[in-house]
């Protein structure tokens, strides 16, 4: 009676082959991939040293080093994070912590999911239309990072949101049950517990906002500036609006920077994600519940 | 205390703690729709005065000649743009949705344990590579592959700015393909299996038709993906106004005009006022199907939470 019959052979082996099918699918989004980073770190890697990441560009840029776009990118995501953190984490606690059901957190909810649907350039236009002109901020590091906070903001509520709804509902109810306040039992309970989940938000956060350009294109990044940032209303040069410069607006740029540019900024950008995800993944094999 | 004070009165310090985190928390809640808003009305408050003074429907979306700077007689048709950023995300979309669902069946229906955490993280990791990043990839290593695999003249073409897209936008899918795949529930799959259905039927005939409106949402949220891409797409798809008769044909993308000319505009000129219209009309339409995915992702959810609902036991493992 059961006895593998022609039929169960026949799908065992349709079976099979779609297995392959979706797997090799699947390697088609991955291979690929790989392969453009053995090119960059080929042809990039030559192109990196102490010199490279550490001194002015010279010459129109057709030397030297990418010093000012490092620095500037750091400022940015820095102003970015002190923006975008707070305000994030809070909006993360309410819709964890506090929003009933209603008509009011479904509207925040699309807001957020339009936040991060928005296309790029047109959140360029708004930190041009709002921070450089209507409050006057000026084409500056502020107004670049505020732009780029308000980019990026639905990266931190999202993962901050989805580390507090880790946190089982017992630990709440016990803590309310002794008398403790809502804000007491998430001061005392729910961060503790989550906090290193927000950080991996963080995390993302930064490589997020360090590979963006179009928005800074017109709020804050310079296209050259052979000098450091001084304060917040300094312009500022950044990697990936100077992977963009010298690989299309520049005439007779040596065909190693640009990969270099693109080498140091796609590492920080993954470093960065590897990171997060590292610690993701060690956090959920300690979790006790 | 006063002894008047009620038993039952807990108005102490912490209780206005709490009151007033209650307000700053839905502060940040509300912080969201006060900058979808302020989006809205800004890029509004620039291209206002074009849309009233200058702002011809028909020539806007009927006449491809999109001539700003001409000095006797500046034109602004959007065709050509609109086509351009249509048949690069046409393209992107032919070349990835297939790929992106099946990679999501894989992971979500066939891999277990190891190879699935390693396929989930490298899709993540895809989805973090920097759009300038991709633009320069199609500039310097897929434009020689173009130009030597098919013998075209220039690579930076409809071609080119759709594998890139394509690749781009794959990871979002993947995920939220995957994510809806997840949400039907094992109910579903168990019964199937009951009845002799073997993993691929189960996928085929149970899974998919219950994810249908989940995997909608993925294909919708890469499409726009796709239409707001800014960067990848001014670098790879050649920037020359044309209405694409094929795929080797150089386009010019919405989102990478504005990128492209912005800078070299007055404030407040025609010119500036049209870029700052062709971002109303991005919005309006980036808005349009984001609340149509999730629509998509909502129903689905509906549906799953009605028919399938588990045992309270095993809900909470």
């Amino acid at each position: 009676m059961f006895e593998a019959t022609a039929q169960n052979r026949r799908n065992r082996k349709v079976e099979g082959l779609f297995r392959l099918l979706f797997l090799w699918m699947t390697c088609m989004l991955i291979l690929p991939v790989a392969l453009i980073l053995g090119v960059l770190i080929v042809r990039g890697g030559p192109a990196i040293s102490w010199e490279f990441l550490f001194t002015q560009p010279m010459n129109n840029m057709t030397a030297g080093g990418i010093l000012p776009a490092l620095v500037g990118t750091v400022w940015l995501v820095v102003v970015a994070l002190i923006a975008s953190v707070p305000v994030g984490v809070a909006a993360a606690l309410y819709l964890s912590e506090y929003a009933p059901d209603n008509r009011l957190t479904r509207a925040i909810n699309l807001a957020i999911i339009n936040l991060a649907g928005v296309p790029s350039i047109v959140h360029a236009l708004f930190g041009l239309g709002a921070f450089v002109i209507f409050f006057r901020f000026g084409t500056s590091v502020l107004a670049a990072s505020l732009t780029l906070a308000v980019m990026t903001l639905p990266v931190v509520i999202v993962a901050t949101r989805e580390s507090l709804q880790t946190v089982p509902l017992a630990f709440r109810e016990a803590c309310w049950n002794m008398g403790a306040t809502r804000w007491q039992t998430i001061r005392k309970i729910v961060l503790p517990n989550s906090i290193s989940g927000i950080l991996t938000g963080v995390i993302l956060e930064v490589s997020r906002t360090s590979g963006e350009t179009a928005p800074i294109m017109f709020t804050g990044a310079a296209f050259f500036l052979p000098f450091l940032p001084q304060g917040v209303l300094d312009q500022t040069m950044a990697m990936s609006l100077h992977l963009f410069v010298i690989s299309t607006q520049v005439p007779d740029v040596p065909e190693h920077m640009p990969f270099g540019v693109a080498l140091v900024l796609i590492s920080m950008v993954l470093a960065m994600n590897g990171i997060s995800i590292a610690f993701r993944v060690y956090l959920r094999g300690r979790k006790k519940w | 205390m006063p002894e008047v004070a009620h038993a039952a009165d807990r108005r102490d310090a912490a209780w206005w703690v709490d009151r007033a985190v209650r307000i700053l928390v839905l502060a940040g809640g509300l912080s969201a729709i006060v900058f979808i808003a302020g989006i809205f009305v800004f890029i509004t408050r620039e291209g206002a005065g074009f849309v009233f003074d200058r702002f011809d429907f028909r020539e806007f979306f009927g006449s491809p000649r999109w001539t700003p700077t001409s000095s006797h007689n500046p034109t602004y048709g959007a065709l050509a743009l609109i086509a351009g950023t249509a048949s690069v995300t046409g393209l992107a979309m032919v070349v990835s949705v297939p790929f992106s669902l099946g990679a999501a069946i894989y992971i979500g229906e066939f891999a277990t344990g190891r190879v699935r955490e390693t396929l989930k993280v490298l899709v993540e990791l895809l989805a973090a590579i920097p759009s300038v990043v991709w633009g320069f990839i199609g500039l310097s290593i897929m434009n020689p592959l173009i130009i030597q695999v098919f013998n075209v003249p220039v690579g930076l073409n409809v071609l080119n700015a759709g594998v890139i897209l394509g690749l781009m936008a794959a990871p979002i899918m993947t995920t939220i393909a995957e994510d809806a795949l997840k949400a039907v529930p094992d109910t579903y799959r168990e019964a199937a299996e009951a009845m002799g259905a073997t993993r691929w039927q189960v996928t085929f005939k149970v899974v998919l038709p219950a994810a249908r409106n989940g995997l909608v949402a993925a294909t919708l949220l890469g499409v726009g993906r796709g239409f707001g891409e800014t960067m990848a797409v001014l670098m790879a798809s050649g920037h020359s106004i044309n209405l694409p008769t094929s795929p080797f044909d150089s386009v010019r993308a919405l989102t990478a005009t504005i990128a492209a000319e912005l800078g070299e505009t007055a404030a407040g000129s025609d010119h500036y006022g049209a870029l700052f219209t062709l971002g109303i009309f991005l919005f309006l339409v980036t808005f349009a199907i984001n609340f149509a995915a999730d629509v998509f992702v909502r129903g689905g959810q509906r549906k799953h939470r009605r028919r399938g609902r588990r045992p309270a036991a095993s809900a909470n493992p």
